[in-house]
């Protein structure tokens, strides 16, 4: 297994996914919740929270194949709109390419998956007693202050779940590389879960499949014991 | 020079405002263009598609959808809703169950047994996808309906008790020993009180679990790769391999898929978001 090189390239593809994973769904949405939740109309708030969450309601395979198509070299979106802003030379097959194969799964992702944890940061949020904020806003806290010394705070909790989640979730992605590349071309978008299905159901080799298990059970147990600690010691405080 | 300050912020404020709902609303755009491009594409005709894929469509083919019906989506539907409906079920009811008797009745090794369930929220379903097979290979199960409601309901079992369980936990005490009292069994306290209390609870379970099953893909793929017998998902990419360039059949499949889970998620928002919440809030 250490000699393979496409074992390799899964794994790294894997630590991609969780970096960008962690930036955009973690960091991004907490940010993008506050942001919502200081609007003033609730109506607004409800609308917005259900308008981004509705790529998270649609399944990964119709995510992964809408972006397939939006990724299509002639009739994609993408390279539609790259060309209609007069950026032509920045159009490509997007997922044809051994080095932005990968970065087209990822970004589709991020798109299905931000609403999702930006949906549960406003609950986090939401749970903050809004005397902080009102007192805070008597004090004359500006926004980003407030973000910084209320918001942040009181939402660690959540944040640190999250991050264990959606390091332990890109560890497990499956369903949207099969659809969008199939790990290719050239197994350069392969991450462990579609290397194990093809080695244990199209090469065979059940033992490989089962050591490459082996690595994302060690990654995602490690990964909830950290959670089960957190969770615990959280209780103490409380 | 004081008034001069307060009316800097406030420009800055209004500029900042501006900023913000300019990124709010591009962000919106940027969520709901792909889904709008996959509704038209799947009313245009093939050549309407290939040759402006960018505008709306000349006229609506509703063909496409017919097409994508009678070519295999028909099918895929009714094999999901039966996977769901039925897996729903079993997984909701042996999750309360399991909740009841771990909140609410005295067993032994009652904490461990609670470790045990619970600990099966570790298990990433691709870790267990070799010896899964296997196993169900040797059962006689594989590539069949049953190979599908075991794992769905065995999968999600973990999560479900763990979400009823921490509402039951909250549910007084007083309750159980007032029905006890007046003579009611054990079963007769979880079927006429306690369930009925966890109502709430029990519809976010509910939806999650439609959500989930409807969208799974990988169990579905790897134990029903035999053909007739495929999920939307799966069915959805074998689709795609056979109606190699006719898009718009493909787009009205996707559509199809898609439009269930997003009405179930706009009708039961509420306990959908109390659901998760209580997931991951606990």
């Amino acid at each position: 297994m250490m000699a393979d090189p496409v074992f390799w390239t899964a794994l790294i593809n894997n630590v991609f996914y969780a970096v960008v994973s962690v930036i955009v769904q973690v960091s991004g949405a907490l940010a993008l919740a506050a942001v919502i939740e200081g609007l003033r109309s609730e109506r607004l708030r409800g609308i917005l929270r259900a308008t981004y969450f509705i790529p998270s309601a649609i399944s990964l395979t119709v995510a992964g194949l809408l972006f397939y198509f939006i990724y299509e070299p002639e009739l994609g979106l993408l390279n539609g709109l790259l060309d209609s802003l007069g950026l032509n030379q920045l159009t490509q097959a997007w997922l044809g390419q051994e080095n932005t194969a990968i970065w087209g799964i990822i970004a589709m992702s991020q798109w299905q998956g931000f609403g999702y944890s930006t949906l549960l940061f406003a609950v986090a949020i939401q749970r903050i007693p809004s005397e902080l904020y009102d007192a805070a806003a008597i004090d004359g806290v500006g926004g980003l202050k407030k973000f910084w010394t209320i918001t942040m705070p009181l939402t660690r909790e959540m944040t640190g779940l999250m991050m264990i989640v959606t390091v332990a979730g890109s560890f497990q992605v499956f369903n949207e590389v099969m659809v969008m590349t199939s790990g290719g071309p050239n197994n350069s978008s392969q991450v462990l879960g579609t290397w194990l299905y093809r080695s244990g159901f199209v090469r065979n080799d059940f033992g490989y499949a089962a050591a490459i298990a082996t690595v994302i059970f060690v990654v995602t147990i490690v990964l909830a014991l950290i959670q089960l600690w957190y969770g615990r010691r959280r209780r103490v405080e409380w | 020079m004081v008034t001069k300050t307060m009316s800097k912020t406030k420009f800055m404020g209004s500029i900042g405002r501006i900023f913000i709902a300019s990124f709010l609303l591009c962000l919106a755009v940027v969520v709901i263009y792909p889904l709008l491009w996959m509704v038209m594409n799947g009313f245009k005709s093939n050549g309407d598609m290939l040759s402006s894929p960018f505008s709306w469509p000349r006229e609506l083919n509703w063909q496409n959808y017919v097409k994508a019906w009678n070519r295999g989506v028909s099918s895929y539907l009714t094999i999901s809703i039966l996977v769901t409906v039925t897996s729903t079920l079993t997984t909701i009811l042996i999750s309360a169950w399991a909740a009841y008797g771990l909140t609410r009745v005295a067993i032994p090794f009652n904490r461990l047994m609670t470790t045990l369930v619970l600990g099966g929220l570790m298990l990433a379903p691709a870790v267990a996808l070799v010896p899964l097979v296997k196993l169900f290979q040797a059962l006689g199960l594989y590539n069949t309906y049953w190979a599908l409601l075991i794992l769905y309901t065995a999968f999600r079992i973990p999560f479900c008790t763990f979400l009823i369980r921490s509402y039951m936990l909250d549910l007084p005490r007083e309750v159980d020993e007032a029905a006890e009292m007046d003579g009611a069994s054990p079963a007769a306290t979880f079927w006429r009180v306690i369930l009925p209390m966890c109502r709430p609870i029990i519809v976010s379970a509910v939806v999650l679990n439609v959500l989930f099953t409807w969208n799974e893909y990988l169990f579905a793929m790897v134990f029903t790769s035999g053909g007739d017998f495929q999920t939307l998902p799966v069915g959805l990419t074998s689709l795609m391999s056979k109606n190699g360039t006719d898009y718009p059949v493909v787009f009205a499949g996707m559509v199809i898929a898609a439009i269930p889970v997003v009405v179930l998620f706009f009708a039961s928002q509420r306990y959908f978001i109390r659901g998760l919440a209580d997931g991951m809030g606990k």
